[in-house]
């Protein structure tokens, strides 16, 4: 095989190599975690976290707003406390309820950010105060039960 | 006829065997690793071994992804769909592809394809005295023949495995949207979504990077190191294939258990 066919081909081998590296990196994968270079920590307090992991979304209107960092168990209040990445160019009001959600029935557990109407922002490594845990299916489960039972009482003489 | 002092014997022999040809392999990796320079300067040489062992495996490479695609699009399918969620194939077929079988299926194709022919190239030359010969000539052996097959397995296996995982969720995409019907944009929104480019593609690379390294190692070595006939080189060729294999399987646990340990 001459120098120059073989060059080609090297050439070749190389550039689809690279394009599928490309293709994967842009078409299969999201750059969603690397863009967020500028970001901001948040922290709020749950009762419970239920199945909330760490990389887990932020999310805000439905929008991916920032990733979970880390989550720690306060000792101290038997408290669970999230920390929170937020992209440094979204900003909530003080008064920012921060609940836990599930995506779909059987989905990830993400937190979801609905601002309030306080005009004074949220600083970085501040604390939302006002959160809502995250809804355990057996407790809904045995709600459900116990309240059926209670109905089936009332009905009977 | 049962003697446990022979049997001992018999033991701490292959022990000190065993350590002792990991020992040669270690001091032939760094010595291929100082001869490098001259490999990567003249690199017309490092170019002829990418056409060998890179160009050379693309067709098996590109078939063996696109079927190892179809199937996890069938089975996968098959059994997301008894859970109602069929849409979550591609997030399936693209994890699965990019963390695992991309590399390790390419790994172990690659090592049967390309490092065995290397070990039979370098084997046969040791076994009709042209390393000698070079070495006569004051052409050092490590540097002219050695280091570019080296080179060239390193830099073709991660391109390889990036080919393989892109013809696998191609075939995936084949299966599940044009054959069964999954709708085209939950297909790729899902995957999109769930797919992260440093947790999930960076890793599956840098799994395909350190695959590459040991089957190219482990192929050169066993060339280098056989014996001179026709049987040693048969031997060291069943070797590379064998050893390669393990190895992968072996780092490919190590590597998961490092890299994706935050999921436990």
């Amino acid at each position: 095989m001459n120098r120059t066919t073989l060059d080609l081909w090297v050439g070749f081998f190389v550039a689809i190599g690279i394009g599928a590296l490309l293709f994967l990196a842009l078409k299969v994968g999201s750059f969603a975690g690397v863009q967020m270079d500028e970001s901001y920590i948040l922290k709020a307090r749950f009762d419970n976290i239920g199945g909330l992991k760490v990389r887990g979304p932020v999310k805000s209107a439905g929008v991916v707003v920032g990733r979970v960092a880390e989550i720690r168990f306060d000792a101290a209040a038997y408290e669970a406390e999230v920390l929170m990445k937020i992209d440094a160019r979204y900003v909530f009001p003080k008064d920012t309820f921060a609940s836990i959600y599930t995506s779909g029935l059987l989905g990830d557990q993400y937190i979801g950010l609905e601002p309030g109407g306080e005009e004074e922002k949220l600083a970085a490594d501040g604390t939302i105060f006002k959160t809502q845990s995250a809804v355990v299916l057996e407790k809904m489960v045995s709600q459900f039960l116990f309240n059926k039972a209670a109905e089936g009482q009332e009905t009977q003489p | 006829m049962f003697n446990p002092v022979e049997l001992l014997r018999h033991l701490g022999a292959g022990v000190v065997e065993r350590v002792w040809r990991l020992g040669v392999a270690s001091r032939f990796f760094v010595a291929l690793l100082l001869r490098s320079g001259t490999a990567l300067r003249r690199y017309p040489l490092t170019l002829r071994e990418i056409w060998f062992s890179g160009v050379l495996s693309l067709i098996i490479i590109l078939v063996s992804g696109l079927f190892v695609g179809l199937v996890l699009g069938l089975q996968g399918y098959e059994i997301l769909q008894r859970y109602g969620s069929a849409e979550a194939l591609g997030t399936m077929v693209a994890l699965s592809l990019l963390r695992e079988l991309g590399p390790v299926v390419a790994g172990l194709l690659f090592a049967s394809r390309a490092g065995s022919a290397i070990t039979a190239e370098i084997g046969l030359m040791k076994a009709t005295e042209q390393l000698t010969a070079m070495d006569m000539m004051a052409v050092d052996p490590v540097a002219r023949v050695v280091a570019p097959r080296f080179w060239g397995g390193v830099i073709s296996m991660p391109l390889l495995a990036a080919l393989f995982s892109t013809m696998g969720i191609f075939g995936g995409w084949l299966i599940g949207v044009v054959f069964i019907g999954v709708d085209d944009g939950a297909f790729w929104s899902q995957m999109q979504a769930s797919v992260d480019f440093r947790y999930d593609i960076l890793n599956g690379v840098l799994k395909s990077a350190v695959f590459g390294v040991a089957v190219s190692l482990i192929a050169v070595f066993e060339g280098y190191d056989s014996a001179p006939t026709a049987e040693g080189v048969s031997r060291a060729i069943t070797r590379t294939v064998v050893t390669s294999a393990l190895a992968i399987l072996a780092l490919d646990f190590v590597l998961t258990s490092f890299m994706f340990r935050e999921l436990s």
